[in-house]
């Protein structure tokens, strides 16, 4: 088989392929290898890429399935790591210079759980600095651009997770998503990308952002690809406290059951002003198919949704400034040589190792959770957070899922939001209130505008539900698969 | 005029709070910045959040408590892989005690 059909491949094809022999892992790893060499210099999707090693696991993976010793339906599929996943062993730099040479001494039980189950990985992926940005322009080493259109953004901060399966380099990757992060990505770029319900992946190794919103989630071409990866990553962790202990079914199987009428919900507040009009028309388009495979579409309120922005920006920049106090020069970042005291060698590593965007958000971070601001920001915003979260419990008594667009526009141009913090903040407007509230919501790619950038469709479920919402988008995506068209770049 | 127009964000005070240097250029700069997103948290003011309860996490867990077990920890030359200087054994940094 060539490899340009390789590389069109959903992995769930690639498993069947694999099962039936008609392809080794070796050979699948190395269909992909060749693209990210022939085309990465381009969109810069990667970080770092470990050749030899990312070969040996490939043949590690073809032995154990001569031996008939396959471990799941994702061995010998290569998965990509967006560079905040520690594998023991390899970089982490959180595209930060303060990481540049930081070597994980440990695994993430994500990357421990796709290690069982004999997923190929290799590859790190490039990110806003520490998962902050929604362009991967706050990189320290270089924006990813996007496949689609070299100058336009691939999104962020996952735009190294987006991009990568967009350009047809890795069939599968994994990204984090904190208020948007793989979503809006995977919007912009024309893939699938799904944040699981707060709880429902372990954070454990996860290089932590805002630790009450992060969640880690997977990147691919189709919904039912998303759902294979899902499965293998999620469940309980004694590691990570905050991990919710619930059984995981195979959502694979659950997916292509017979999908009950549900009701849709369409919160009017998010299809007020600022909508681009080609997302809309593409969004009533989709909402429009949901319609005649029989389910019912109601208007439905979320009143605080101008709340979600403002609410998202204190907390996660007090819980940032927190987080990132741990990168203080004397443990385990690059340390500067001009420190002559102690505090000195935080403030001075910390100048130099941060890049603009990080600084900003650890400063205002400390500000709202400074003596005398704490009450009008930080435990205002808290306590905002609540009624947003009741807004959603309200809605969801009534609805299986609310359908909005991802990003209320396609990818944009570099430098047009970067000196704009308010309204690079505002690209995440769809997507931020879902990890306040903590609930599982996926974007679906659903066409192209007359430029051809992808629209991203964003679907929202009930907590801890993840089967009925990939159900819902599968329904969708499988009679599209608009994640499956290649942009010219990655065809040879 | 409003809380924030009234006192702008300290800045060598807050980035002191962070233990973040900053050059003059980009103190300018954040003055600036900060103080947009500062008037945009302003709606914030406008919510009545009387007697509604703070949320710290979506979904709370309470008294999450691990096996008391011993387990493997990490060698030394692991812990001290990453550091920027070390010697010993130990991390090495500047002096903290004044002479």
């Amino acid at each position: 088989m060539s490899s340009a059909i390789l590389l069109e491949k959903t992995a769930v094809e690639l498993s069947d392929l694999l099962g039936k022999r008609e392809i080794t892992s070796e050979e699948i790893t190395k269909a992909f290898l060749k693209q990210i060499n022939r085309i990465d210099d381009q969109v810069h999707a990667f970080l770092h890429l470990d050749e030899q090693d990312f070969l040996t696991q490939a043949k590690d993976s073809d032995k154990r399935r001569a031996q008939g010793k396959s471990l799941s339906r994702l061995d010998g599929i290569p998965v990509a790591l967006k560079d905040v996943i520690s594998v023991k062993g390899q970089p982490l730099t959180a595209a930060s210079k303060i990481l540049e040479n930081y070597i994980s001494p440990y695994d993430a039980t994500v990357t421990r759980k796709l290690k069982e189950a004999g997923a190929v990985i290799g590859g790190r992926l490039n990110l806003d600095e520490f998962a902050m940005g929604s362009s991967t322009e706050n990189s320290a080493y270089g924006p990813t651009r996007n496949p689609w259109n070299l100058n336009c953004v691939p999104g962020g901060s996952s735009g190294g997770s987006s991009a990568a399966v967009a350009a047809r380099e890795v069939p599968l990757t994994l990204g984090s998503d904190t208020g948007g992060s793989i979503r809006q990505p995977a919007s912009l770029c024309g893939v699938v990308g799904m944040k699981p319900t707060y709880g429902m992946v372990s954070r454990y190794g996860l290089a932590a952002f805002a630790s009450s919103l992060d969640q880690i989630g997977p990147f691919s071409k189709t919904v039912e690809d998303a759902a294979l990866l899902l499965e293998i990553i999620s469940g309980h962790d004694p590691l990570d406290s905050t991990s919710f202990p619930t059984e995981i079914p195979s959502y694979t199987q659950k997916i292509n059951e017979t999908i009950e009428p549900c009701t849709l919900g369409l919160p009017k507040e998010f299809f007020g002003e600022g909508m681009d009009n080609e997302v809309r028309n593409s969004i009533e388009k989709a909402v429009e198919f949901y319609r005649t495979l029989g389910h019912r579409i109601v208007e439905v309120s979320l009143p605080t949704t101008d709340l979600a922005v403002p609410v998202y920006y204190v907390i996660a920049t007090a819980e940032a400034s927190s987080n990132l106090a741990r990168y203080d020069g004397i443990r385990y970042t690059s340390r500067s040589n001009r420190a002559k005291n102690a505090v000195d060698v935080y403030a001075k590593s910390r100048g130099e190792g941060f890049g603009e965007e990080v600084k900003r958000r650890c400063i205002l971070g400390a500000y709202g959770l400074s003596s005398g601001y704490y009450d009008a920001y930080y435990l205002k915003a808290q306590k905002t957070r609540t009624l947003i979260r009741e807004d959603f419990n309200r809605v969801f008594k009534e609805v299986d899922a609310i359908i909005t667009p991802t990003s209320p526009t396609p990818a944009f141009e570099f430098g047009s939001k970067s000196d704009d913090p308010i309204s690079m903040y505002l690209s995440d407007i769809y997507t931020i209130s879902t990890n306040l509230a903590g609930l599982p919501a996926i974007s679906v790619p659903c066409g192209f505008t007359e430029a051809n950038l992808p629209i991203g469709l964003q679907l929202i479920g009930r907590a801890f539900n993840e089967s009925s919402l990939l159900k819902i988008a599968h329904a969708y995506d499988r009679e599209h698969k608009f994640g499956c068209f290649s942009p010219p770049l990655a065809k040879e | 005029m409003s809380e924030s127009e009234a006192n702008p964000m300290d800045i060598d005070y807050v980035s002191n709070l962070a233990r973040i240097e900053l050059s003059e250029s980009e103190k300018e700069k954040f003055r600036g910045q900060l103080g947009d997103v500062l008037k945009y948290f302003e709606k914030l003011k406008e919510v009545d959040v009387d007697g509604v309860d703070p949320t710290a996490h979506a979904f709370p867990r309470f008294n999450v408590w691990d096996q008391d077990q011993v387990k493997e920890p990490f060698a030394v030359d692991q812990a001290l892989q990453n550091a920027p200087q070390s010697r010993n054994d130990q991390i090495l940094v500047p002096k903290v005690v004044e002479e």
